[in-house]
């Protein structure tokens, strides 16, 4: 019986263990599939059509009403310790360091990345990535690595809209409901976000977040049981894994980027 | 033809967006204007105390920030802190008997540099060293140097 408990552990670690070594694997490929992305930038700009510009809506949206709240809330708080001027400084830097690209990165695995693997594994369950193999088509080289590079394209500019976005809705919150100074609120802005520090660390962010949850989302496709339970579950976990994921290497990168 | 056509149109207005954003962060939320300060030239100081003057604070001559800190390091011989001072290449007419003090902006503010010219006709160059320097005030010291004070009235 605890022989058996045992075993079933061992399996489990062993099926964990075989995914990530296939999901790898499938990297390694799609990214020596590049060059298609050079010969035809048709598909990549489909691509970005599909997971940037369709996530548009929502990422602005979301961004707007998330900098709105930071403006309330960091005026309720920050007034409290007569620092009011400094909402500037903290919507911002929330935005720009962190919840830009994390939000943004959990927006677009939901929008897009489960409309990635849902698409690659109905390819699958419905033969057409075999149809293309008959064909001497890669399939990972003409279906995977243009939306691969699609995401990865899409995501820093996502958050940089997010961020963007959120600033000003912090404005119009901050400034022209709960009358902090116009000039307070940009310049404190100015003087405390840096360049390099801030801005550049979290497009690195959204960078590889953009990376890990493409990723995520193709190999879960491509790697589905061919049916449409599997597809299902697929989508399922290509969700939650790629929010999983973006919020444990957020603490890694968090840490590694402004931890001293 | 005209889907093709569309969907490139699309993309082409979502990386601009992207761009603008990108540079709306760059400028307007955090002045890419001043951080890009790697120019100017150096001068060192040395206090007895920096408090919590940090690098990149700001250094100031009359409420105007003409540059920042490069780096605090302790001096093992002396005792004191060493601050590295990067100044603007514009600003090049700081006299010779300068002041550096350590301040701070606000009762719990940022600590800054500032620096207050003196009179002589001979200015500072790169690399040289501030001779008047004040320490930073510690908040803990003077509420120590008051009560001490009125100790000593009430006796």
């Amino acid at each position: 019986m605890s022989l058996n408990a045992i075993a079933g552990l061992g399996r489990g670690v062993l099926s964990a263990l075989t995914r990530l070594g296939r999901a790898h694997l499938l990297l390694v490929d799609i990214l020596r599939g590049s060059g298609e992305i050079v010969r035809h930038p048709r598909i990549l700009a489909e691509q970005v059509f599909n997971i940037g510009v369709l996530s548009l809506l929502i990422i602005g949206v979301s961004g707007l009403f998330v900098g709105m709240v930071l403006g309330l809330q960091g005026y309720y708080v920050l007034s409290q310790f007569g620092a009011a001027e400094s909402l500037g400084v903290m919507v911002a830097a929330s935005l720009v360091r962190e919840l830009g690209p994390v939000v943004a990165a959990l927006l677009v695995a939901g929008r897009a990345g489960s409309a990635l693997t849902a698409e690659i594994g109905l390819m699958k369950a419905t033969e057409q990535l075999s149809g293309l193999e008959m064909m001497a088509v890669d399939p990972i080289r003409r279906i995977l690595t243009p939306r691969f590079y699609g995401g990865v394209l899409a995501m820093p500019m996502l958050a940089a809209i997010f961020s963007a976005v959120g600033v000003l809705g912090g404005y119009v919150v901050g400034v022209g409901l709960l009358g902090v100074d116009d000039g307070a609120y940009w310049s404190q802005m100015q003087a405390k976000i840096d360049f390099s520090e801030d801005v550049v660390n979290g497009v690195i962010k959204s960078l590889v977040f953009g990376v890990v949850v493409t990723w995520i989302a193709l190999f879960e496709g491509y790697d589905t049981v061919a049916t449409s339970v599997g597809v299902s579950r697929s989508t399922t976990r290509s969700v939650v894994h790629s929010a999983l994921v973006v919020l444990g290497l957020d603490f890694i990168l968090t840490a590694l980027m402004f931890g001293d | 033809m005209g889907k093709r056509h569309n969907i490139e149109l699309m993309v082409g207005v979502f990386v601009a967006l992207g761009m603008v954003a990108l540079f709306f962060l760059a400028m307007q939320v955090s002045n890419l204007s001043l951080a890009s300060g790697s120019d100017g030239y150096a001068l060192s100081a040395r206090f007895a105390n920096v408090g919590s003057l940090k690098v990149r604070s700001p250094v100031s001559m009359a409420g105007v920030r003409i540059g920042r800190v490069e780096a605090v390091r302790f001096d093992k011989t002396t005792y004191e802190a060493v601050v590295t001072l990067r100044i603007d290449a514009g600003i090049d007419a700081i006299p010779e008997d300068t002041f550096a003090n350590i301040f701070t902006s606000g009762l719990l503010g940022e600590q800054y540099v500032g620096l207050e010219p003196g009179g002589s006709q001979d200015y500072l160059r790169d690399g040289d060293d501030i001779a008047n320097t004040q320490s930073a005030l510690v908040l803990e010291q003077m509420i120590g140097q008051f009560l001490f004070q009125k100790a000593g009235e009430s006796d």
